[in-house]
């Protein structure tokens, strides 16, 4: 029998039998008077628990809180206004979508450009190639925002363009770890997590072994999960299964994608074209050795020595919340600007601007609790 | 008269008022629609005026690509109009057509829109009856914008208001859903993807034809264009003050539309349709309604997909997990220019 992969993972049958095991675990570990938290580290999985109406399904003994998972979130104020800057000096800017609606310290990207700022959407990183070979006397600059999973695709943009003589093409780098943020989390003592449900597309990339230091007998249980309904449900089965019987493993639930030792020839590429840097989180703060930047043979590809135009430190309306959200000491809900005047059509902090920050997923998909 | 050729492209004097603008309209416009009121090119078209209430809407396409998968900017134009008429309880008679034409533009892709004006127009029913064509310099619009504007007449029984629907309704939808949107994204060329969904683009005044019999029974009616399913059930529910139920399982949409918008990372519930009917209907008319829709080829795919309920005044959906989740609104410019 063919599998297909548009069904395969959406078993209502399937779904209920994984639900029903999860709340025997759950059942267990309430009669040890036991609630625990889970920290969603990947910013799609919130999206899809809210799309599939997971939460639903999760006995009140389970909360999900939802990490610094997405890359739009967590990109500081300060980049956004080196961004700014840059499109003022009439340089074209090719960015994802989502980033141009992310507030920096004073506007948008979608404010510059109504202001004659040039910001084209893409939706692949080439396209910022395309744009560059076909408009040789404009200099073009990617925004170059992600986690592990797209930062190969994206930097091997620099030794394209290298080869194909394109030389007014360069990236302003915001790329991100996922271990370091996991190990500044657990570190915090604010906050207090019991699970990880790691990321799916980034884990095929760093591979399973990269969560090894916050599990065993001082960590906690480290689930891969996929982001069809039956895979998050079983990534949500592992760890309830682990916690009701006193486990912290790395544990892969996503197999079908994430191999053990990950996607070497990615991690090369990166390793090629890129050193780690220290990098500022929004809602985190500065975590050492948590970015990369470009190395300095590749400088001329550095939009920021390129163009002299550092990313500084920028400044974050005050009351806004999604530091917090980010770090799961509140859910989005309890943040007081959420669905008053911070909504998806009017995102004041990040979380709320990526379709996949975990205000916005809870906007357009949670509501059900609050008529 | 001098013909175009073929390989020509459209310059700023056709617009310009003069020689060519004469020339191009004799060429590309009389034959095609010069039979009907527009014959003799009046400034304005004389039309009948019957008794009863007519029903009147306008629509912009700006669609880009102009050709996609299933369809152009030629009969989405036609099709948009025509559809906001049916879908009002209208039978469609007559349709004006504005072009704003971006110099530059190949003749041969005026012609190919031209065509799918045409028989758009002739398979719907509605005479072309007045129009205008512009030209402005490149860089100014993208192409070909099209305007049409349709008239027509009220259909007697069908009294369409969002205020009829009320608890224990059935919601019922005329065919695939979403199928426009994914079309035309993968048109894109930023896109890429090849063999993609076939556009819906169709004109449902058959559909909505075949339910005159059934008109006292029909509380609403809407074309799930932009903004998709989600955004015309969210605006029922909150004119009506009800909520609608919705059942992710029985859902029409195609594997190839679940697939594109997975990987685009849309919800397909929020991407246009342009060829459907939702319908609101009392209970005892909905399975009279789903098969005469289904004696139509356009209603081959005809399905219910949930109910309206009292309560809160949301769009739920049972997931086909077993969870329920809220059908909000689509927010920002989730996908520019589908039509």
């Amino acid at each position: 029998m063919t599998m297909r992969y548009i069904d395969g993972f959406r078993s209502s049958a399937a779904a209920a039998a994984l639900a029903s095991r999860i709340r025997d675990s759950a059942a267990r570990l309430q009669t040890d008077g036991r609630a625990v938290t889970l920290l969603e580290v990947c910013g799609t999985h919130p999206l899809a628990i809210a799309r599939h109406g997971i939460r639903d399904l999760l006995p009140p003994n389970v909360s999900l809180v939802s990490g610094p998972g997405c890359p739009v979130c967590v990109t500081p104020p300060g980049y956004i206004d080196t961004a700014i800057a840059l499109a003022e000096r009439g340089i074209t800017l090719a960015t994802f979508g989502d980033m141009l609606h992310v507030p920096g310290s004073e506007a948008t990207l979608c404010d510059c450009r109504a202001e004659g700022g040039r910001a084209e959407a893409c939706y692949s990183p080439l396209d910022a190639l395309r744009i560059a070979a076909e408009r040789p006397r404009e200099e073009v600059v990617f925004l170059a925002v992600g986690f592990e999973t797209t930062t190969a695709p994206v930097v091997s943009l620099v030794p394209r363009a290298h080869a194909a003589g394109v030389e007014n093409l360069s990236i302003l780098t915001a790329f991100k770890l996922v271990p370091p943020a996991l190990r500044a989390l657990l570190d915090d003592p604010e906050i207090r997590i019991d699970a990880f449900l790691c990321p799916a597309h980034v884990s095929a990339i760093i591979g399973p072994e990269a969560y090894a230091p916050f599990s065993g007998p001082n960590g906690v249980p480290c689930v891969i999960a996929g982001f069809e309904p039956l895979d998050i449900l079983l990534g949500l089965d592992g760890i309830l299964r682990q916690l009701a019987g006193g486990q912290s493993r790395v544990e892969n639930q996503y197999s079908r994608v994430v191999r053990p030792g990950g996607n070497p020839k990615a991690r090369a590429v990166m390793d090629a074209h890129l050193r780690p840097t220290d990098a500022e989180w929004r809602g985190l703060g500065v975590i050492p050795h948590s970015g990369l930047t470009l190395r300095d043979e590749w400088s001329a590809f550095d939009a920021e020595r390129r163009h002299g135009v550092p990313v500084l430190r920028g400044h974050i309306d005050e009351t806004c919340r999604c530091g917090d959200v980010i770090k799961g000491k509140i859910r989005p809900p309890d943040c007081p600007l959420f669905g008053t005047v911070c909504d998806p059509d009017h995102a004041l902090g990040p979380c709320m601007v990526s379709a996949e920050g975990a205000c916005a997923a809870h906007f357009k998909y949670g509501l059900l609790e609050t008529p | 008269m001098k013909a175009l050729e073929v390989e020509s492209r459209i310059l700023l004097a056709h617009g310009g008022g003069g020689r060519l603008t004469r020339d191009l309209i004799a060429t590309e416009i009389v034959p095609r629609f010069g039979d009907g009121p527009l014959r003799g090119l009046p400034d304005a078209a004389c039309l009948p005026v019957e008794a009863g209430e007519m029903v009147f809407t306008t629509d912009g396409f700006v669609v880009q690509p102009l050709c996609f998968p299933g369809g152009n900017i030629g009969d989405l134009a036609v099709h948009g109009s025509v559809n906001d008429v049916a879908v009002s309880g209208g039978c469609p008679l007559w349709l004006s057509l504005a072009l704003i034409i971006e110099e530059g533009l190949p003749l041969h892709t005026l012609r190919t829109v031209l065509n799918s004006v045409k028989s758009a127009a002739e398979a719907c029913g509605v005479t072309v009856a007045t129009g205008d064509t512009k030209v402005v310099e490149r860089g100014q619009c993208d192409g070909l914008f099209i305007t049409t504007t349709a008239l027509g007449r009220r259909l007697p029984g069908f009294r369409i208001a969002a205020a009829n629907a009320r608890a224990g309704d059935r919601v019922l939808v005329s065919g695939g859903l979403a199928e426009h949107g994914m079309a035309v994204m993968c048109a894109r060329k930023n896109i890429g993807i090849e063999q993609g969904p076939l556009s819906d683009s169709a004109p449902v005044h058959r559909l909505v034809a075949a339910l005159a019999p059934l008109a006292q029974s029909v509380a609403w009616m809407r074309d799930p264009t932009r903004g998709g399913l989600a955004s015309v059930l969210n605006e029922l529910v909150d004119a009506a003050s009800v909520g609608v139920s919705l059942r992710e399982a029985d859902l029409p949409l195609s594997a190839g539309v679940r697939a594109v918008a997975d990987m685009l990372g849309l919800d397909p519930l929020h991407v246009a349709s342009e060829g459907r009917v939702v319908l609101v209907c009392r209970p005892e008319a909905a399975d009279e309604a789903l098969q005469r829709w289904r004696a139509l080829p356009e209603g081959a795919g005809a399905c219910e997909i949930g109910r309206v309920v009292a309560g809160p005044t949301r769009v739920t959906m049972e997931t086909t997990a077993g969870g329920l989740r809220l059908v909000d609104m689509p927010r920002g410019e989730l996908l520019p220019r589908i039509c």
